[in-house]
């Protein structure tokens, strides 16, 4: 049986331009999986271990972050504190007896790059590999 | 502060499984502090319980709480603003909260989310360091503020143990030797010479040895 994961990605403004350039077309233009929803953010500095848990109990089968490199964020330390805040999730994952790698974090260069949209497709790889979520299991 | 850190999570959702309606309740006081049991904490929490349980097929209604403290009388009463919204209290509080919500609450189920560790200070961000043992016989004026019941893994009163090397510990290289950090601090404040003086025997009745404490102050109780 076919599986289209659902993934949810939270990404920075600046890792994330070719969102917002053109509308977005640029990004189907470019084969960014489409099963992918994109929210952006400021800085994945904001982010919370909240909202990512969110993203799993709301169904979603993968999740992951995009930041800038972790020497150069925008906002200086940003994407580190987003890397810890995924870190601390994906070891909960782990002691729920979950993939940790249904969670990641990537850091990429800010601006028009393909490590954007090959984050992308290697999430959207990993994740069909994974299979649907086990969060997901009805309840008895 | 009290320091205390999340239990295992298979441990606390093994605890709350078959509850079907959930409060997982911060506390306001030290575990905020130690970003082990705040409201943030409990958020996190209620998630990961959430999730927990949806993985092993059962549903249960969790949400969250807070109280200013978990270890006063007055602040557990304001628990009575969630009435009707639980079956079971899953506590971010330390043991001491968790104590009190038990002691008050007679026929509610309560739950720790939280293994209380010590008695510390933060050293830096992200890290809590072991500073008192709540031993009921204070020595810091004799030891120039560094407490030797909690810091040396011996507990000794006189002087460091055979093991310290370099001004480490022996059981823990990491851990600084506390007596090293005595003498050394002593001798900074020109009264090395006290710690000629033997310490007696210690008498450990105040330390819990002789049963649960309790301290009454006949010009506060009503």
């Amino acid at each position: 049986m076919s599986f289209t994961p659902d993934i949810r990605l939270f990404t920075c403004h600046y890792a994330s331009q070719q969102s917002c350039t053109e509308g977005g077309s640029i990004l189907r233009d470019l084969n960014f999986p489409d099963n992918i929803t994109l929210t952006r953010l400021v800085c994945t500095g904001k982010l919370e271990e909240s909202d990512l848990l969110r993203s799993f109990e709301d169904g979603a089968d993968g999740v992951y972050v995009v930041g800038c490199p972790v020497d150069t964020c925008h906002n200086v330390r940003g994407s580190q504190r987003a890397a810890k805040r995924v870190e601390s999730v994906r070891q909960a994952l782990a002691e729920l007896g979950v993939e940790k790698d249904r969670l990641r974090m990537y850091h990429v260069e800010r601006g028009m790059h393909p490590e954007f949209i090959a984050a992308g497709e290697e999430m959207d790889a990993l994740i069909r590999q994974l299979g649907p979520s086990p969060f997901c299991r009805k309840a008895a | 502060m009290i320091v205390a850190e999340r239990k295992p999570l298979d441990e606390i959702v093994n605890m709350v499984q078959d509850c079907g309606k959930i409060l997982v309740l911060a506390c306001r006081g030290c575990v905020t502090v130690c970003s082990a049991g705040g409201e943030r904490e409990a958020e996190i929490l209620a998630s990961l319980v959430r999730l927990g349980l949806q993985k092993m097929g059962k549903n249960a209604e969790v949400t969250t709480g807070s109280l200013l403290r978990q270890c006063d009388k007055e602040y557990i009463d304001s628990l009575d603003q969630y009435q009707g919204q639980y079956d079971a209290i899953l506590s971010t509080a330390c043991g001491v909260g968790v104590n009190f919500l038990a002691n008050l609450r007679p026929s509610e189920a309560v739950f720790p989310a939280l293994n209380t560790t010590f008695f510390g200070g933060s050293a830096e961000q992200g890290v809590w360091q072991e500073m008192c043992a709540g031993c009921g016989d204070c020595v810091l004026h004799l030891t120039g503020g560094l407490c030797p019941v909690a810091r040396c893994a011996k507990n000794l009163m006189n002087g460091p143990c055979g093991g310290s090397v370099n001004g480490r510990c022996e059981i823990n290289s990491e851990t600084d030797c506390v007596w090293q950090m005595i003498y050394d601090r002593m001798g900074r404040l020109q009264r090395q010479q006290e710690l000629t003086s033997s310490a007696p025997i210690r008498d450990w009745s105040t330390a819990g040895h002789g049963g649960p404490r309790k301290q009454v102050r006949p010009d506060l109780t009503v």
